[in-house]
């Protein structure tokens, strides 16, 4: 199954929103979760775990380190997707 | 050597008369009843149906994203908190002389067991990770002093339904000790859940009057069956008197002393003897330099079970003798129901508030007093407290054989 990067953007958008209370309309591919967004480790776990469920892909916790802001996460699910 | 003088500058609670101080104050002077039938599915899952859930739910007060990181016992104390601390000023002091003592009797009981359905249905994956900081029974005292950057030190100390009486007086200790200026005590509880509810029923230490909510929780009838559980909780802000004169503070009352013993007897029932409590008296008066003739009131632990509230009324009567006769006894519990952990915090509130307004507040529902609490009991309407230099005792006892009783003196202006 592939996912079109507007639709994960998308999807994190509201999975941010759910879990750190950030305005999805303040939430860009360019924004990094820790310095811009106030999302600290714990809630990144509730992202990640998140996301996993939303869009049926499996982040490994090696990975989610790598994924300081929102367009590297978008790349990893649409890459991970295909 | 002089101890240091601690004195209450700051109030604040959330409980099932209301969600802060002033509307739980006027709901308890009226006589009202928070009890309630409990909604829920599981309700009907065991035989109690019949609950003090608080008045004003946090999700009304509080941020979402906020609520959905604390256990409820940990919203709770953050809504005292920041409702004493504003009362008290706001006080710009070093933080590494703010302490934070905050009590809960269970912890984040629900956060753990709905954790646990989650770990059953839907596997590990799914356990937040915001379920250890949640259900860790310090984690009350731990966000407050984290909210506040508390570094004198920030503790729980667990003793069942005397836990927040016992915060209140770990943290006049620390006052007194010099390790802390000013410090946040209290205590909260978050447990009206099935399970603890079928725990408490199996010991059956809870009213069963299902069918009279309000009429369930009545410490010295005759008729009176267990108790009802409640939920809530309070914080006072305790501050060392010369500094609280020096920035000008608003002085409710001083904490004068505490009294601390155990019973050695049973892990729940209480002891028939009462020594434990008469010692406790007895140390707390001693504590705070008062005799029995000094005593005007008194907030008894008194939670409406059958075996407890003559316990201690008997003890009472041992401690104080002749003297018992100008002690007015209120059992406020028969409105808020039992906040386990929270109790002692609130009930702490409400006598410094007595003593503060000259009011002591009523007992409701004593259709007709057990012959056997022989106590001056304020039944079902407020009475006035004496002008000038008064004082009065807060009595919590918990599961385990915990005494505690709190000292409290009218502040005077001097």
């Amino acid at each position: 199954m592939s996912l079109s990067p507007d639709a994960v953007l998308a999807g994190l958008k509201e999975i941010v929103e759910e879990v750190a209370g950030i305005p999805a309309a303040s939430i860009e591919l360019g924004k990094n979760f820790t310095d811009d967004l106030d999302v600290d480790s714990l809630s990144m776990v509730e992202v990640v775990v998140a996301a996993e469920e939303r869009f049926g892909v499996k982040i490994p916790d090696d990975k989610v380190t790598e994924l300081a802001t929102v367009g590297d996460a978008v790349n990893f699910i649409v890459n991970a997707a295909k | 050597m002089n101890k240091r003088r601690v004195v209450v500058t700051g109030l604040g609670a959330t409980t099932p008369l209301g969600g802060d101080v002033t509307s739980t104050w006027a709901a308890l002077i009226a006589g009202k009843s928070g009890v309630r039938t409990l909604a829920g599915e599981w309700v009907s899952s065991i035989p109690v149906s019949i609950g003090a859930p608080i008045a004003v739910e946090p999700i009304e007060v509080m941020d979402r994203v906020e609520t959905r990181r604390l256990d409820r016992s940990e919203q709770f104390a953050l809504i005292a908190s920041r409702e004493a601390w504003q009362d008290a000023g706001k006080p710009e002091i070093n933080k590494e002389r703010l302490g934070v003592v905050i009590a809960s009797g269970i912890g984040g009981v629900i956060t753990l067991l709905d954790a646990f359905d989650v770990l059953k249905t839907k596997g590990a994956r799914l356990i937040s990770p915001h379920t250890v900081p949640m259900l860790m029974p310090n984690g009350p005292a731990a966000n407050v002093g984290l909210e506040l950057g508390a570094k004198a030190g920030v503790h729980t100390p667990v003793s069942a339904c005397a836990s927040g009486a016992e915060a209140i007086g770990y943290a006049l200790e620390m006052i007194r000790n010099n390790r802390a200026d000013v410090v946040l005590a209290g205590g909260v509880e978050a447990a009206i859940h099935a399970l603890p509810m079928a725990g408490f029923a199996s010991m059956k230490a809870l009213s069963t009057r299902n069918d009279e909510p309000e009429k369930a929780s009545r410490p010295y009838d005759i008729n009176r069956d267990g108790f009802v559980l409640g939920e809530g909780g309070g914080v006072l802000v305790l501050e060392e008197y010369e500094h609280a004169i020096a920035r000008g503070a608003k002085i409710y009352a001083e904490i004068a002393g505490q009294g601390l013993t155990s019973d050695g007897y049973h892990i729940a029932a209480p002891d028939p003897e009462g020594s434990g409590v008469k010692r406790a008296i007895e140390i707390a008066l001693a504590d705070a330099g008062l005799t029995t003739k000094d005593i005007v009131h008194l907030n008894a632990h008194a939670t409406s079970t059958p075996a407890g509230d003559v316990a201690e009324a008997s003890a009472l009567v041992g401690a104080f003798g002749d003297e018992i006769s100008h002690v007015t006894v209120s059992a406020t519990k028969s409105m808020t129901g039992h906040l386990l952990g929270g109790a002692g915090a609130i009930e702490a509130i409400f006598v410094v508030l007595a003593l503060h307004h000259r009011l002591a507040p009523p007992t409701i529902n004593v259709d007709e007093l057990d012959p056997a609490v022989k106590l001056d009991v304020v039944m079902n309407v407020a009475r006035p407290l004496p002008a000038g230099p008064i004082a009065a005792l807060n009595d919590s006892f918990g599961f385990g054989g915990h005494n505690v009783v709190l000292a409290v003196k009218s502040y005077e202006g001097k």
